[in-house]
């Protein structure tokens, strides 16, 4: 049922051991590293047998500050998930690393899997975190002259008001 | 030369009704597929709906052949300013036709991604409601937009909607700015 | 000749205004003296590269010059790419030396409008991302918001939503068939890929009311139970359609053109494949042997008899024939599913999620009010952020939910399959012919609604 169930082994990191961890994240496998941690943890997990990165996403936690994380961690309002997915051990790992909004600039994890390309693309055209050694950072899905990071709480849905060409009239 | 006089049959009409027969019955719709209506376009022009029933089962590639775009499907930011230009490449006389609410009016998309009705870039004839609109509603559209072209004008199109902007007395072409001019950041 | 000459000078000013409307600056492809090494890299599909390897200079001149190539511009609006797929290729005559897609014409916005419907609303928005497969995400974002709600689906719920993906991954590889056959010049295959399919919608509009988009699998269950008489029908469908694969096979299989124009083109490894993050029929097309429909069981397909198909060479026609056997297999398990559709509830009791049934909501106000909250304003889902991952026909489809607490999710991504599968165009298009990249194109099998969400 459940599609990504941890198989209950403890995940030890001992080579980065002040990477705060919390082991039962929605049972998924979790590692909240700095930013400077950040390659280096990835690196390390691609060794460990993860050899996919599934999905990366940022989320913008502008209006909903309060979440849960690991003591030491602080909460910034940009946050990019990196899902990894292990073949050969048939399970999966999360990694959140947390940005500051005044300096949403992350590295990219391009050298260890190159098949975040478009993710990453994709979340800076979406949020406008920065990922640096990208090969070509630029915007995705949006023309590329838009102003302005859609996904962001702050950017309005842009919702037009339905417009009717004649009013029903009276009664 | 007295009637009595020839040997074969003959009718009699105006060149205008022939014309219009004409075009009526032999519309190419353009391919301008966009998203899930372009699935039910393609599924029309199969073998369950067969618009070939109605001489428009061949779908030009290129714009340059074709009479009839269906812009099938929702149309973002990005390809509007696409959208104006293959229009544009189209020959007159040339018909629009809106499949699905996405195009028609934006549907349940209302937000900084879509424009909000492609009767905002090109005139539209006829519009399809649906998301996605059934074969056979699209077919119920081109019915609908056969019978306009019958029974119009053949040198004025259009009297009124969008149209009636781009074509005017004082410019006889379509404007040198597409009006698909990108609609702005929302704020 | 003078009242002509403005004219052509407006005409050509409007060229370059809409030229300069189209451009995408720097999402497109450029001369090689003005791109960086590494994405020249990328583009050239020498990606996995980078740690070190050299490129093989005798595979491709990699050192060519700028005045010997061309940049010619695919798309948006092409008939062979599958909707409106941009691509931008540099040619040395008819071999493609670099290539690179250019996406976003039918971005829809749907992340940012998925944030302002409510969790019962969500369903139809993500069921319009992949237009060819709505059930696999409906079912993919109804699973997320179950994880995070922490209830469990009735057991005939999981069997209906089992059978109904899998009836949807028929179609979704018919229709695939049916373009890949348009492209590849079979017209027939195009009619009758698509008369099949129809089998499959009018099942759907029966059971659901709507042929594509069918907002069908909601959380807790599903929206309706299954028609009567429900068996007929669907074994019809099965028997039709199983009988017709082998249609197909004397059409296309053995076929000396189709074969020719598949074979050996556009071939990857399955180490180039896994460090794409590629999946579904093109990941298996290398040989590995990853669904999740087996690797991580979800629903009740550990209780299913049926294979993985798995390619060996990684090129077309491996995942031409992975598509084609896909279909026998889900009609392998929808067979089953006829056979032990357990009876019971279609949608969980839980009233948190569901409504009141309807004679109820005659007779109790509290009732008619819990089914107006439910469906004004929602229910509410405990904080959280929440993967699930399934298999979609054209890979996994992840659905990443961040729930604040209220009755809409806070943030919804969807990792859609065809959007990075998307790629592996530079790699299976260098060294091909022109004439392969269609072949490419279409045996990726993207989806752009899903691709730009």
């Amino acid at each position: 049922m459940d599609a990504g169930s941890a198989d209950g082994r403890s995940i030890g990191n001992p080579q980065v051991s002040n990477v705060a961890t919390q082991p039962a994240l929605n049972a998924v496998e979790g590692y909240f590293p700095t930013r400077e941690q950040y390659l280096d943890l990835i690196n390390q997990l691609k060794a460990e047998g993860f050899e996919m990165a599934v999905d990366l996403c940022a989320v913008d936690y502008l209006s909903h500050p309060g979440r849960e994380l690991p003591e030491g961690i602080t909460p910034e309002r940009f946050e990019v998930v990196v899902n990894l997915l292990s073949l050969s051990q048939r399970r999966r790992c999360r990694v959140r690393v947390q940005v500051p909004e005044n300096d949403p600039v992350i590295t990219s994890i391009f050298s260890a899997y190159v098949g975040v390309e478009a993710m990453e693309r994709e979340a800076y055209d979406m949020f406008g975190v920065v990922f640096t050694d990208h090969p070509s950072l630029s915007r995705i899905l949006m023309p590329e002259d838009w102003e302005g990071h859609p996904l962001r709480k702050d950017y309005g849905i842009g919702r037009v008001p339905v417009q009717f060409k004649e009013g029903p009239g009276p009664r | 030369m007295a009637l009595e006089d020839l040997s074969h049959n003959f009718l009699t009409g105006s060149l205008e009704d022939l014309v219009k027969w004409a075009r009526r019955a032999s519309m190419w719709p353009a391919s301008f597929g966009l998203a899930c209506c372009a699935i039910e376009m393609m599924a029309a022009g199969a073998a369950d709906f067969d618009l070939a029933r109605f001489g428009m089962e061949v779908f030009r590639n290129s714009p340059r052949q074709a009479d009839l775009m269906i812009v099938a499907g929702r149309v973002s930011q990005k390809m509007a300013p696409v959208l104006r230009q293959v229009y544009d490449q189209m020959m007159e006389p040339k018909w629009v036709l809106a499949m699905g609410v996405c195009a028609s009016s934006g549907g349940m998309f209302n937000n900084y991604a879509i424009v909000q009705g492609v009767d905002q870039i090109v005139p539209v004839d006829v519009y399809a409601p649906g998301c996605p609109p059934s074969p056979e509603t699209l077919m119920h559209a081109i019915l609908t937009l056969h019978e306009k072209v019958r029974t119009g004008e053949i040198t004025r199109r259009r009297d009124s909607g969008a149209g009636a902007a781009l074509v005017t007395p004082e410019s006889p072409w379509t404007p040198e700015v597409p009006t698909a001019v990108r609609l702005g950041t929302p704020k | 000749m003078s009242d002509i000459t403005p004219t052509t000078v407006r005409s050509i000013e409007r060229e370059a205004l809409l030229v300069a409307e189209t451009s995408e600056g720097a999402q497109e492809m450029f001369r090689r003296e003005q791109t960086g090494a590494d994405e020249l890299r990328r583009e050239l599909g020498a990606v996995l590269k980078v740690d070190g390897r050299a490129l093989d200079p005798n595979n491709i001149d990699v050192e060519r010059d700028d005045d010997e190539t061309m940049i010619i511009n695919m798309g948006p609006s092409h008939p062979s790419t599958h909707g409106v797929l941009r691509i931008m290729l540099e040619l040395d005559g008819e071999t493609v030396l670099r290539s690179k897609p250019v996406i976003g014409y039918l971005h829809t916005g749907m992340e940012k409008t998925g944030e302002e419907l409510s969790y019962v609303q969500g369903g139809t928005n993500v069921t319009r991302m992949d237009y060819l497969s709505p059930v696999t995400n409906e079912l993919g974002y109804s699973m997320a918001v179950e994880k995070l709600l922490n209830i469990e689906v009735p057991e005939r719920a999981t069997w209906i939503r089992m059978m109904m993906s899998e009836l949807n991954r028929m179609s979704s590889h018919l229709v695939w068939m049916a373009t890949n056959g348009m492209d590849l010049g079979s017209t027939s295959m195009m009619i009758y890929g698509l008369r099949e399919r129809e089998l499959i919608l009018a099942f759907f509009e029966k059971t659901a009311g709507l042929r594509l988009n069918l907002n069908y699998v909601r959380p807790g269950g599903v929206a309706a139970d299954l028609p009567d008489g429900w068996q007929d029908d669907v074994e019809v469908i099965c028997d039709t359609i199983w009988a017709r694969t082998f249609e197909y096979d004397q059409l296309l299989t053995g076929q000396t053109i189709f074969r020719q124009r598949l074979e050996g083109v556009a071939a990857i490894t399955a180490e180039e494949a896994i460090a794409l993050s590629l999946t579904g029929p093109l990941l298996r097309s290398t040989g590995v042997p990853w669904d999740l429909r087996r690797t991580m069981p979800y629903l009740a397909y550990d209780q299913v008899e049926f294979d993985v198909i798995t390619g060996t060479y990684g090129d077309n026609f491996d995942r031409y024939a992975i598509r084609l056997n896909e279909i026998r297999e889900s009609v392998r398990i929808v067979r089953q599913c006829i056979e032990m559709m357990p009876k019971g509830d279609f949608r969980t009791q839980d009233p948190k999620v569901t409504p009141p049934p309807r004679a109820r909501i005659d007779e109790s106000m509290e009732a008619l009010i819990h089914h107006f909250k439910l469906f004004t304003e929602g229910f509410h889902v405990p904080v959280g952020e929440v993967y699930s991952a399934i298999e979609s026909p054209r890979g996994e489809l992840g659905c990443y939910i961040v729930s604040d607490g209220g009755p809409k999710p806070y943030r919804i991504h969807v990792r859609a399959p065809s959007f990075v599968n998307l790629q592996a165009i530079p790699l299976l298009m260098r060294g091909g012919m022109m004439s392969d990249t269609i072949t490419v194109i279409s045996t990726i099998d993207p989806v752009m609604g899903e691709v730009d969400r």
